[in-house]
């Protein structure tokens, strides 16, 4: 025990995750660490019981034969025990690996079998199942434990243990050896990997982002300084933990501030969890948002007049001020009077049946976010924010400070961060808190980062004026119009589809002079929108060819028009012909890809004729099209569509890009 | 469907005999609804008493727990024979059962509704708990306690707080399980418990009665229609046709019965 000094001292630096934890249990061991619903009631570990169920797991792993560099899968759902085995195989300098639970068992080989992956913390009977199934392809996986006991009576595997005796192991072994753990502790640094995500693998094969200590602890302590986090503040927990961003809410920072996570009941309860808990710092990504948005409307149309005429005056009036007022600007004493008046009797109770009535900072990433559902939780007073980051950027990357937030950048950057462009626009990244390498895959690696530390995003965008970052689509997507400017078809296309009448746009203009569009309607938005015009229609193909409703959709581009028109960079992209086609774009017709991509070159290639009438000014062109079905029979649809032009407008004044 | 069943040693083997039925008959007027009925249940078991139409599963299951009296014939449990034996009695001796068409309280939430299944388990008397005090506030804290072990047994946390007249069939079906199990039965009685429930409704049912068999011990008697469903999970049958039992035995010796078949299938005269 010569070095017990020194290890001591190496104990107060603090860059460890394991670290973090001994010091957290030191100055703030009362307080709450992690809270769990279980039978109806939640129930708290404190950071003191958090450390005393970390140091007994890490001698039961240590008992286990887990050693310094090794791998251990999670496949658990958010639970106290998730995070406490976590911590515990850092605490051994092991690598935890989460992976998705909703995955099938085949989807988990690859990575059992690309990290090498020696142990698994499974949740219940079904993952336990699940690895069983692919244990024949995984030789290197010799040890399975199991959280949930139920229905595991009958399983006489060697490989299975349970959860409690591994820790009754490790409790043993602890009274043994108590100065074991802490002396493993004290050798992690670091530059030690943390974790591994898996990357989803939209491009080729998944490959494991390795993230250091360092990495995941800077950026977690960047953005918690940033947005002035504290040890009182509160997060639910209840996105995937294999999923870069719940390690980074729901373990990275709340081991830099000493905050405290809640886990719901269940995947179902997370609404009620949400209520009861009211989180302070809250992430959703954009489809939850909306999805909650939707649930809101739909109550509010099955409600009484008053009622439904109060939400809507006063919906008008938060979508005129609310954002401004949160904002800091200037607000007229008038509205500022009314906007208290629909806090007390519309914003507030709304906010408390979505939760979100103790929400500091909330924040919104993953895709592109309309600017109505945006502007809807900032108008009732939600401090949503976006922000920019990656797996391989340890998330935080740019967030929108509070009072500046525009609802198409996503904010500068974070302290930390340098940002940079390629002649492409690609955009690229230095920061504390880029990832080490790809698993074994040195190759790509070496494409993604160069030697001087730049990651290459595939993004491609710009700084505006006022130091924001603004992404516009994937580099490989964007192209250039024929006078050299900037063409980011993706850009344009999600500008189109936020309107609620447009489902899907394409549009073209790469190597041509303009831009123009093919259209969809959403059927349903604009059905509607045609019974309260008492318009009748037949279906999809008639409604597509009404001048009303070609009408309507020019109303749409022609705002859309008026919007680039304010951006310098993307003024002459505005859309100058469009046309409405004949039948939905299809993934069975190959038009859209299985997860709702339009495949641009495809329909640009299918409808040839189509993209030529755009181009040659003709008004109306005709199209006879194959349409298969989804028992696989093929029809022909016949029908005129009418191309239409669009209103552009002058750029307003250019001003230089910083 | 495909449920596997009892391919592991049980954690309760079947054991001694629980209830005995012995040439039970029930008539209305002259309708007769069971004719000497004999058959016996053994404890951890899980018995089906299945039939076409008009059998008499449901009178036989109601002579069970006490809500018909037969004129003839008696019932032993443990051994103990009794006669006309009313429903709370039958409650107190861990009898616990579904019925057909649910009879749930609709307006009150899932967890009340399970609450009430612990009835009569609560010692504390009108004035306590009209107070909520002393004996009545630890009690309810215990009784809450056990109800959420079966909201957790029976996976069904997320509708705790919402009133049972909301739910689909599927769950309330399942909601009145759970009150049934909170009584703490040593046997369940479960009238029609798949009836009206679509494939993936009815396998999570038959998870949850074998469950509920292995993990608690429970003694099942079950009346099903649903004769795929019967062969997977009992361990023994038996059938009646017109009041009378014309086949017993494991699923298989009952699918071999020829007057089984017959009762099902018709048979030409």
């Amino acid at each position: 025990m010569a070095n017990r000094g020194g290890s001591s001292s190496a104990l107060d630096t603090l860059d460890t995750f394991p670290k973090l934890l001994l010091h957290h249990a030191k100055v703030r061991g009362d307080r709450p660490a992690i809270r769990e619903k279980d039978l109806g009631i939640w129930q708290t570990w404190t950071w003191r019981h958090f450390a005393d169920e970390v140091r007994a797991l890490a001698c039961g792993l240590a008992e286990q034969g887990v050693k310094r560099g090794d791998h251990l899968a999670l496949v658990c759902d958010n639970r106290p025990r998730l995070y406490a085995m976590m911590c515990a195989t850092q605490c051994l300098g092991a690598v935890p690996v989460a992976l998705y639970q909703d995955s099938a068992a085949a989807e988990m080989a690859f990575p059992i079998q690309n990290a090498e992956i020696t142990h698994a913390l499974a949740e219940d009977q079904e993952q336990v199942d699940k690895l069983l199934e692919i244990l024949p392809q995984c030789q290197t996986l010799k040890h399975i434990y199991y959280d949930d006991p139920r229905g595991m009576r009958h399983y006489k595997q060697p490989e299975l243990m349970s959860y409690e005796r591994l820790l009754a192991l490790g409790h043993e072994s602890f009274k043994r050896d108590p100065a074991f753990v802490e002396a493993e502790i004290a050798k992690g640094s670091q530059d030690d990997a943390a974790a591994m995500f898996f990357t989803s693998g939209t491009t080729g094969v998944a490959k494991g982002v390795v993230l250091t200590h360092l990495a995941l602890i800077d950026r977690s302590r960047a953005a918690a300084e940033f947005e002035g986090l504290t040890d009182r503040d509160v997060v639910l927990a209840y996105l995937p933990p294999a999923w870069i961003g719940q390690n980074i809410f729901s373990y990275a920072q709340p081991f830099v501030t000493g905050y405290c996570i809640c886990c719901p009941e269940s995947a179902e309860t997370v609404m009620v969890d949400m209520r009861e808990i009211g989180p302070s710092y809250y992430f959703a990504p954009p489809r939850v948002l909306e999805n909650l948005l939707t649930q809101v409307s739909i109550r509010m149309e099955d409600a009484g007049a008053v009622k439904r005429w109060l939400y809507r005056v006063f919906m008008n009036l938060a979508q005129r001020v609310g954002g401004a007022l949160l904002d800091g600007r200037s607000v007229g004493p008038l509205d500022r009077l009314l906007y208290a008046v629909g806090d007390f009797i519309v914003y507030g109770p709304l906010r408390n049946v979505l939760g979100m009535s103790r929400v500091r900072v909330a924040y919104t990433a993953g895709e592109a976010i309309g600017p109505d559902l945006f502007k809807f939780y900032r108008a009732i007073g939600i401090n949503l924010k976006q922000l920019y980051g990656s797996t391989e950027t340890s998330v935080f990357v740019c967030i929108q400070p509070n009072g500046q937030v525009k609802a198409d950048t996503v904010g500068p950057a974070v302290p930390g961060v340098e940002l940079k462009f390629t002649p492409q626009r690609e955009l690229l990244i230095r920061s504390p808190g880029l990832f080490k390498e790809y698993y074994k895959n040195p190759q790509a690696t070496l494409e993604a980062k160069d030697a001087e530390g730049w990651f290459r995003t595939g993004d491609a965008g710009y700084v505006d004026p006022d130091g924001h970052l603004k992404i516009i689509d994937r580099v490989k997507d964007v192209g250039a119009l024929s006078d050299g400017t900037l063409f980011a078809p993706k850009y344009l296309e999600n500008k189109l589809k936020f309107f609620p009448y447009i489902q899907e746009a394409v549009v073209f203009g790469d190597k041509r002079a303009q831009v123009c569009a093919f259209i969809n309607i959403d059927m349903e938005a604009v059905g509607n929108w045609a019974e309260r015009q008492n318009m009748p229609y037949s279906g999809y193909t008639d409604l597509a060819t009404r001048d009303e409703v070609c009408a309507l959709v020019r109303e749409c581009v022609e705002k859309v028009n008026a919007d680039l028109a304010q951006e310098p960079e993307l003024a002459n992209s505005q859309i100058h012909r469009f046309l409405i086609l004949h039948k939905a774009l299809d993934a069975d017709d190959e038009e859209l890809t299985r997860t709702r991509k339009v495949r641009r070159g495809f329909i640009g290639e299918k409808y040839a004729t189509l993209v030529e009438a755009l181009y040659s000014g003709k008004d109306s062109v005709h199209i006879e099209a194959k349409v298969r079905y989804e028992d696989g029979r093929t029809g022909s649809i016949s029908a005129d569509l009418k191309v239409r032009s669009a209103k552009t407008f002058t750029p307003a004044a250019a001003k230089k890009a910083a | 469907m495909s449920v596997a069943l009892h391919q592991h040693p049980r954690a309760y083997p079947i054991g001694e005999l629980l209830l005995a039925v012995e040439d039970v008959s029930l008539s209305f007027g002259g309708v007769k609804a069971l004719t000497d009925i004999s058959f016996d249940v053994r404890e951890h078991e899980v018995r089906a008493i299945i039939g076409p139409n008009g059998a008499g599963k449901s009178s036989m299951l109601n002579v069970l727990n006490g809500v018909y009296h037969p004129q003839k014939g008696t019932i032993r449990l443990r051994g103990k024979s009794f006669h006309d034996m009313v429903s709370h009695e039958a409650a107190a001796m861990g009898i616990a059962r579904t019925f057909q068409n649910i009879a749930l309280f609709k307006g009150m939430t899932v967890l009340d509704n399970i609450l009430t299944g612990r009835n009569l388990k609560m010692r504390s008397n009108f004035l306590q708990q009209a107070l909520w005090w002393g004996p009545a506030r630890r009690e309810e804290l215990v009784h809450r306690h056990a109800v959420e072990e079966v909201i957790d047994f029976l996976e069904i946390q997320h509708i705790r707080k919402t009133p049972v007249g909301r739910l689909p069939y599927g769950l309330q079906k399942r909601v009145e399980l759970a009150r049934a199990l909170a009584a703490e039965p040593t046997i369940l009685l479960l009238d029609e418990p798949m009836a009206g429930m679509n494939m993936e409704e009815k396998q999570d049912m038959c998870r949850f009665i074998l469950d509920v068999n292995d993990h608690y011990g429970t003694t099942i008697v079950l009346i099903e229609h649903d004769m795929g469903v019967v062969m997977d999970i009992s361990d023994r049958v038996v059938v009646l046709d017109y009041g009378r039992k014309i086949g017993d035995g494991t699923p298989d010796q009952v699918r071999g019965n020829q007057a089984v078949i017959d009762a099902y299938l018709g048979v030409t005269h």
